[in-house]
């Protein structure tokens, strides 16, 4: 159905152009033409598209409360006396029975007589929208070129009206992402300030007990819960502060020997694997994280607690025998991993901005290649792979699979790697999926929580962007 | 060794034209207005052709004058090729000491290259092979004895743009000093920069701001450290590529200036593409095309009675 009405539009937008750039061209006759004729014929073109097209959008935006407002009009009396509720169910039927399907309730005897009534009279309706709504889109087309056809003259200055809304459909465009991001904090802050109006912020930012299952339970006693994020956080920056001290070295040193060091061969093969090693899902990392890093890390300590326990460090001996597979090590070192790619590949970047002109001058003054790097490159990268950094930083905190799957979810106050902790992101999933009254404010809290990581991450990303952006600019 | 050496006067056709009132001064003077003169001269067409006719049979180079005073760099039939491809073709040239040798000749000749042997940073680029022998106070640089890290201490180098390491005054003069270890004591170090900004005549400039960033200085300030950085390992030789081609004629001049005075206490080769400059500071000159070494000799000679047809032609403008 709606498939012929783009045909013809499709069709008809071809012959504006192409009637465009004919007329263009027969009109100039004798005069100087301000564009060329293929710029008339686009003109044509936007002038049939642009309006069928709006009346399109406005179609399919009011045609369902449109054809509500229609179907109310008629209303027999035994269907608008019942509560709204029945009433929606009754023509949501009705529709369902339009469309040849059955219908999902059994209804009584008057409405059961009145229902393929109003079943006819709704696909009429909507019949009648749908090539009312169709036929006014080819006529707002066939408008909007004859509209065009009417102006296309040698001073008509198409090309700059073109360029036009070629600008405003990609403002268009931008505005989309824009509006998309401001919608989605919206969202967020509107949900966090419910949850913040039945927990006080402080005692979020400022609680060292979470545990929001309580809540579900009203008949308990602590019913409100214990919202206090500080756990969480601890345990994000545990995880994260792990992930880096693995991440940054390694990151670091692997972009030190690919961009100074490496032939162009090597260069050529580590590059790209590099950063198809950045692609792997974060599941997968996962996996690796829950099946081998952490049985391999537990049975390393529980070996160290085993050879411990009978000596004088007994106490830590029995602590290292008991570390089970989930723990912030083995979450962390494994995130760690995940960002060595990311680090590395944009240390690299960094460092190929250096000038060549600093290496030469280096080297030039007797310099070898490591104190190059010591004490040129690296100082003159610093501000922008410090940048890096802050921004690995910001990955580390959003990530949520390896945790997950890895961490535990303990929300334990504490910086023993070996302990099981939980993060923000973590939470937030077990907050939200299964079954959620989506009153509580055990629901309500992962969108305080998604805020506070949202503005963390939003400032270091802030910090990490104006960092290398002024380091980017030192050298140009 | 294929160079053939004008020895004698008598090898010297159309010797009248060395008339010593034609010299241009050397050394901070005006632009050779003799250079015009020199191709003007009736005479001149025919000592010219005679010279290049002789030389044209092998690519040879014609040594106008003889270096006097001890030779510093010696260089015999050195080539270079950059992955395979020549660039620089058998060149033999002596370099004196306590002199300014100016290499000059149309862009793309090889005049960088040949300049990038003498310190082998042709080593730093990959792919690039030297042949031939050089040798500094009559040691093979090349040799496997030599550590390039060692000679470029004894060889400074300064570039065509000014590049100055992001740190500050200091730490950019004290930079060679601090990797050669040459010095330990802070107030040493203190010392070495402070006569290391004199020499290079920034001293002044920046006294009050040594610990302020080096890229705030102006491009002629800039360039001045960095020669100030070259001379504070106190090396032998200082190599320079076009130093003042990202310059204003006020900081060229600066530069020119400078060049002179550092001239009493190192060997300097110099590449330039200005006549004018090259007459202006140096003694020695080195004309390069197509990646062979055309003709050398003092300058004042290769300016007013250059023995080969494409020097001629350069000189005065003709191409390149
Ligand atoms: N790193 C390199 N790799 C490959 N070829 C090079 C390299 N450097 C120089 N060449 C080639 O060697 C030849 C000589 O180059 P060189 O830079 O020595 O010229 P130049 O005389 O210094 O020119 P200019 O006056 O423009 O600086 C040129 O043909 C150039 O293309
Ligand atoms: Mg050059």
């Amino acid at each position: 159905m709606i498939w012929i009405y783009l045909l013809i539009l499709v069709a008809l937008s071809v012959a504006a152009y192409l009637g465009g750039r004919a007329l263009a061209v027969r009109r100039a006759v004798g005069a100087k033409p301000h564009s060329r004729p293929g710029q008339h014929g686009a003109y044509a073109l936007i002038w049939v598209a642009a309006p069928a097209l709006l009346v399109l959008v406005l179609m399919s935006l009011f045609s369902a409360p449109l054809e509500r407002q229609l179907t109310a009009v008629d209303t027999p009396p035994e269907v608008a006396a019942l509560d709204p509720f029945r009433r929606d169910a009754f023509f949501a039927d009705a529709h369902r029975l339009g469309r040849g399907e059955p219908a999902l309730q059994i209804w009584e005897r008057p409405l059961a007589e009145q229902l393929p009534v109003e079943a006819r009279r709704m696909v009429s309706i909507e019949r009648t929208l749908k090539w009312g709504g169709g036929l006014a889109a080819v006529l707002a087309a066939v408008l909007g070129g004859l509209f065009a056809m009417t102006q296309i003259r040698p001073q008509i200055r198409a090309r700059n009206r073109v360029e036009g809304w070629v600008y405003g459909a990609l403002f268009v465009c931008s505005a989309i992402a824009v509006l998309t991001t401001i919608g989605i904090i919206a969202s967020l802050a509107f949900d966090s300030f419910r949850f913040f109006q039945r927990v006080p912020i402080f005692d979020f930012l400022f609680g060292t007990q979470w545990s929001p299952q309580i809540a579900i339970r009203a008949d308990q006693v602590g019913s409100t819960g214990a919202f206090g994020a500080v756990p969480l956080f601890a345990g994000t920056l545990l995880i994260m502060a792990i992930a880096m001290c693995v991440a940054a070295p390694i990151g670091l040193l692997s972009a030190i020997y690919l961009s100074e060091y490496a032939g162009r061969g090597t260069r050529a093969v580590v590059k790209p694997l590099l950063e198809i090693l950045a692609g792997v899902p974060t599941v997968v990392y996962g996996f690796f994280a829950a099946l081998t890093v952490g049985p391999l890390l537990r049975v390393f300590f529980n070996e160290i607690g085993l050879f411990l326990i009978g000596g004088p460090l007994d106490g830590l001996g029995h602590y290292l025998a008991l570390v089970q597979n989930q723990m912030a090590l083995t979450a962390g070192a494994v995130m760690g991993i995940m960002l060595i790619p990311f680090v590395s590949s944009l240390s690299d970047d960094i460092l190929n901005a250096v000038p060549q002109t600093l290496r030469d001058g280096s080297f030039a003054m007797g310099a070898t290649k490591s104190e190059t790097v010591k004490r040129v490159l690296l100082p003159a990268a610093l501000p922008g792979i410090a940048g890096a950094l802050l921004l690995a930083m910001s990955r580390a905190i959003g990530e949520t699979m390896i945790v997950t799957m890895a961490a535990g979810l303990a929300a334990n106050l504490t910086f023993n790697p070996l302990d099981t902790v939980t993060t923000v992101t973590v939470q937030i999933v077990t907050l939200l999926t299964g079954d959620q009254e989506f009153n509580s404010a055990k629901t309500l809290s992962a969108f305080g929580l998604g805020l506070t990581l949202f503005m963390a991450t939003l400032v270091l990303n802030i910090v990490a962007h104006r960092i290398v952006q002024t380091y980017r600019e030192q050298y140009d | 060794m294929k160079t053939r050496i004008f020895r004698s006067a008598e090898d010297q056709t159309g010797a009248g034209t060395a008339d010593p009132t034609h010299a241009v001064r050397m050394g901070g003077q005006v632009l050779p207005a003799a250079v015009s003169e020199a191709s003007e001269t009736a005479g001149d067409a025919d000592r010219i052709e005679a010279a290049a006719e002789s030389s044209r049979q092998a690519d040879q180079t014609v040594v106008a004058t003889p270096p006097t005073g001890p030779i510093k760099i010696a260089a015999r039939d050195v080539s270079v090729f950059y992955e395979g491809k020549q660039a620089l073709f058998e060149v033999s040239l002596d370099i004196p000491d306590k002199t300014v040798t100016a290499l000059i000749g149309p862009s793309g000749c090889g005049k960088s290259t040949f300049l990038r042997t003498m310190n082998r940073m042709n080593d730093t680029i990959s792919g690039a092979k030297v042949t031939g022998r050089i040798a500094m106070d009559g040691e093979d640089i090349n040799d496997r004895s030599i550590d390039p890290v060692l000679l470029r201490a004894r060889v400074g180098m300064v570039f065509q743009r000014p590049n100055p390491f992001p740190k500050s005054i200091y730490e950019n003069v004290a930079y060679g000093p601090k990797i050669h270890g040459l010095v330990s004591a802070k107030s040493e170090m203190d010392g070495v920069v402070e006569s290391a900004l004199k020499r290079a005549g920034l001293w002044d400039e920046v006294a009050d701001r040594l610990q302020s960033s080096a890229m705030g200085l102006s491009g002629g300030q800039q360039q001045r450290l960095v020669i100030a950085r070259a001379i504070a390992v106190n090396p032998e030789v200082i190599l320079m590529d076009e130093p003042c081609s990202a310059l204003d004629p006020i900081a060229t001049a600066r530069i020119e200036e400078l060049i002179d005075e550092l001239r009493e206490r190192f060997c300097i080769v110099i590449v330039t593409h200005s006549m004018a400059q090259a007459a202006r500071v140096s003694q020695r000159t080195a004309f390069f095309h197509m990646g062979r070494l055309v003709e050398t000799g003092d300058t004042e000679d290769i300016f007013q009675n250059p023995r080969e047809r494409r020097t001629l032609d350069y000189i005065t403008g003709r191409f390149g």
